[in-house]
């Protein structure tokens, strides 16, 4: 294949060829540095965010064996309020956010059956900004100390000035500039998201005929789109209280402490909709899949997300009950908070509603999503609990809020994404995971993740605060915590089990077939993997699960009658050689790793104060962004 | 890079295979739904810091912390640089209606001088800060210096990064590469500078014009 082309090269008019040509691999190391493809993009984030999943992972599995018994030894505090910081901020922002930007992007130009997202460049220019941003974070850890503040980073333990600091070291500042990088990835990809699900769906595919999956992935962009610049504001006024003596939060110039925590909530109740939301996403599409039937009330789930949504930016300060924010605002952030367990409700009742007379297969992709509706539902209850104020106040920073979130987070979003993993690896990869080895998987993190989390619940109740890296023995702690800690190991044990799976079934896995679960939308109508092009021929939508309706059709008393399959259903071949060369697709370039490699390099320059080393990050990301957008995003074919 | 066709009159270059640009569901263009994002993004960005602004204005005088805004600011003069401000945004318009007309001398014209009326203005903030910091007032000194000199430093900072778009586009105009058929990467860059012109309102209003001690 490259011969033929190198040969043909051969014999056109001599092109200048120079550092700034167009990058021409297709494949190799090179090739995934300056791919445009959304897919592979997609690959990038998702391996990425995993492998950060198993760096906090093993940072939790620390705080775990410290806490195990009490006067733990294992850690010393400072070290424990490093790892729990890290734990949180690489769940969060490396592993979480990252993950649905992965979903997103392999599924979201599939799902509405566009050939890329509407910004390709902009989006690989979002995954090396991630990249980036999560190795600046963890360059921390040998360059002057990792951000110990909590993920939260309340002022003014934070922002109070290096010299007479609570916090020594340069971790806060880390942890202030990487999150404003990474804030910046984040608003790239969602403005892509958006642009990309309202302007490039296929002729016929209305709004209301987009799959769940990509209705939910536009809340979550516009959520994003929202909450980044208030926390960007916020860690504009910590670094700049630490480094340049500001007063923002400082209360003897008259700052207020309570002006930060209202803008980081303003940011991160929504940050907890924008992560939870994907796996809503993920789970609406995996179980009409596995229940043969479509989504039970499709259009309400549709409104209850977007009201999820909108409800999101009025409950931020359920946060902050015990800062003294006064009995109205109390009783109003209540209620406002109450309210969310409406729409939340109803997605819970039309997914078990979905289930429902289903013709239900329990494949590894409809545990997990069973899984998620169940933990999700304790962990929503829990939520309800807090919102009641004297009951918040009761728990406020005890392990009860820590379990509280756990279930939604990893007993909802982790479980969604590992259903999704085992629902879409066929698509990605061309090859099935093991059934076998799936339910292990779902079975002991089942086991490991109620064992974690469920002993902290009571613990919560018995008064043990969070964030703290000891315990005295004679608080009854011990037994609960070591039960928590066997937990969390059992976790570990079944994430080994998921990655045993993977490599596996990379190595010698079983080929999939192009359609392995039956399903109802557009990425199955294509070859698994999709070629470059995603769709030889772009798909005309007549119904909302498309993909369903090509393959059966019902008879007069409404039974499901399997169609021939015809020219609009055939899967083209994997591996086409004849190969359309009439796509144009965008081309390579290296211009989005140029223009992001700016930004962790005036990075450091804050946080080290060589403002020489800011302006060569700045003019590199002026010579990137000057390049990548004078190029054309698809070069002309010689 | 590997820009083949050179335009070298004034009048558009014919471009052979340039790629239709895409129907769109919306019918609005890719890039301009983009920036309308990216503004709507940003206008939550300014509002945290009006807000913060709004929040701490007279505490100084509460907790007797040094210059208050009466005896600093000097209404006259940023009265003129924001009206100078406002003025290019007027000259932005009449920039995208000549490259749409196909006349590219008066495009040149009407960009650079929306560029050096921000640069004008952007002369006026750094006098006004030298100024105000020779007075003692600075960063640190108290929540009015602080809250004044981050909320109109980003603003500073966002016309400056216009300037240098604005910049850019009138050098790609001059080497021929920025032809009718790309009129809408002005019209992006106008949508921005207004946007930087319109937050200047509100901040010239929250910090100059509501009176304050």
């Amino acid at each position: 294949m490259t011969t033929v082309e190198d040969a043909s090269a051969l014999f056109q008019a001599p092109v200048k060829r120079s550092i700034l040509d167009r990058p021409r691999a297709t494949t190799g190391a090179w090739s995934w540095v300056t791919t445009v493809d959304h897919k592979k993009i997609a690959i990038m984030y998702g391996t990425t965010a995993m492998f950060f999943f198993l760096v906090g992972g093993i940072e939790a599995l620390m705080l775990r064996i410290q806490l195990a018994q009490p006067n733990g030894t294992f850690l010393s505090a400072a070290r424990y309020n490093e790892f729990f910081t890290m734990h949180g901020t690489t769940m969060i922002f490396l592993m979480g956010m990252p993950l649905a930007a992965a979903f997103g992007n392999y599924f979201i130009p599939l799902m509405i059956g566009a050939r890329d997202v509407a910004f390709p460049r902009l989006n690989m220019f979002g995954f090396w900004v991630f990249l980036f941003g999560g190795i600046f974070l963890y360059s921390s850890f040998v360059l002057g100390g990792a951000p110990d503040g909590g993920w939260f980073g309340y002022a003014p333990l934070t922002s109070t000035p290096l010299s007479q600091g609570f916090l020594p070291g340069r971790g806060a500042d880390f942890w202030a500039v990487g999150l404003i990088m990474l804030g910046i990835g984040s608003v790239a990809t969602a403005i892509n998201f958006i642009v990309t699900a309202l302007n490039m769906r296929a002729p016929g595919m209305t709004m209301m005929k987009m799959p769940v999956f990509v209705w939910m992935m536009i809340v979550v962009a516009f959520l994003t789109l929202f909450a980044m610049p208030p926390l960007t504001a916020a860690l504009i006024q910590v670094f700049m209280d630490r480094n340049f003596h500001t007063n923002f939060f400082n209360a003897a110039a008259g700052g207020d402490p309570l002006l930060y925590q209202n803008l980081f909530w303003i940011f991160g109740h929504p940050e907890v909709y924008i992560l939870i939301l994907p796996g809503m996403a993920m789970v609406s599409e995996i179980l009409p899949v596995f229940s043969r039937k479509p989504l039970f009330g499709y259009s309400v789930v549709v409104f209850s997300g977007i009201a999820i949504g909108l409800l999101g930016w009025g409950v931020w300060a359920h946060h902050m009950f015990v800062s003294g924010i006064g009995p109205v605002a109390q009783a109003a952030f209540s209620l406002s908070t109450m309210l969310i367990a409406i729409p939340t409700g109803v997605k819970i009742f039309n997914w078990l509603a979905t289930v429902w007379g289903g013709k239900v297969r329990l494949a590894t992709p409809m545990l997990f999503a069973l899984g998620f509706i169940a933990q999700f539902t304790i962990g929503g209850l829990s939520g309800v609990m807090n919102s009641i104020v004297p009951s918040d106040t009761q728990q406020n920073d005890t392990y009860f809020v820590v379990a509280h979130f756990h279930y939604v987070l990893f007993g909802g979003l982790v479980f969604a994404i590992f259903g999704a993993i085992y629902y879409w690896f066929p698509k990605i990869s061309g090859k099935m995971l093991s059934e076998y080895m799936g339910k292990w998987n779902f079975w002991l993190m089942v086991v490991g993740f109620n064992l974690t989390f469920f002993p902290m619940h009571f613990l919560g109740f018995e008064g043990e605060p969070r964030r703290t890296y000891t315990y005295p023995s004679g608080m009854g702690w011990g037994t609960l915590n070591l039960m928590s800690t066997i937990g969390a190991f059992i976790i570990a044990v079944s994430v080994l089990v998921f990655l045993v799976n993977v490599i596996f079934t990379i190595r010698r896995g079983e080929l999939a077939p192009e359609d392995p679960w039956d399903a109802r939308t557009l990425e199955w109508l294509t070859s698994s993997p999709p070629p470059p092009y995603n769709f030889a021929e772009v798909p005309i939508v007549e119904a909302r699960d498309e993909f369903w309706h090509r393959k059966y059709t019902e008879d007069d008393e409404g039974r499901l009658v399997k169609l021939a399959p015809s020219a609009a259903s055939t899967i083209p071949a994997r591996r086409d050689p004849n190969e359309p060369h009439h796509i144009h697709m965008p081309s390579p370039s290296y211009w989005p790793f140029v223009l992001a490699l700016g930004l962790p390099i005036m990075g450091y320059g804050f946080v080290f104060k060589l403002y020489w080393l800011i302006g060569i990050g700045a003019l590199i990301t002026f010579f990137g962004l000057n390049a990548l957008t004078t190029e054309p995003a698809t070069e002309e074919s010689h | 890079m590997a820009q083949t066709v050179v335009a070298t009159s004034e009048t558009d270059p014919v471009v052979p295979h340039t790629p239709q640009p895409l129907q769109t569901n919306t019918g609005v263009s890719n890039n301009k739904l983009a920036i309308w994002l990216f503004i709507s993004s940003e206008s939550l960005f300014f509002g945290a810091f009006i807000a913060t602004y709004f929040l701490y204005r007279g505490r100084d005088a509460q907790f007797l912390k040094g210059p208050t805004p009466s005896s600093t600011l000097n209404i006259p003069f940023t009265s003129v640089t924001s009206f100078v401000l406002l003025m290019s945004s007027l000259t932005m318009v009449l920039a995208l209606a000549a490259i749409r007309r196909g006349d590219h001398r008066r495009f040149r014209i009407w960009i650079l001088a929306t560029a050096i009326f921000g640069m004008t203005f952007i002369s006026g903030q750094v006098y006004e800060f030298t100024e105000f910091y020779r007075e003692g007032v600075h960063l640190g000194t108290n929540l009015f210096g602080t809250t004044f000199f981050v909320l109109t430093g980003l603003h500073g900072a966002h016309v400056t990064i216009g300037i240098v778009w604005l910049l850019t586009l009138y050098g790609r105009s001059m080497q021929g590469k920025l032809g009718t058929d790309k009129s809408e990467a002005v019209e992006i860059a106008g949508l921005y500078w207004h946007f930087v012109d319109v937050v200047w309102i509100f901040i010239f209003t929250a910090v100059y014009l509501i009176p304050q001690h």
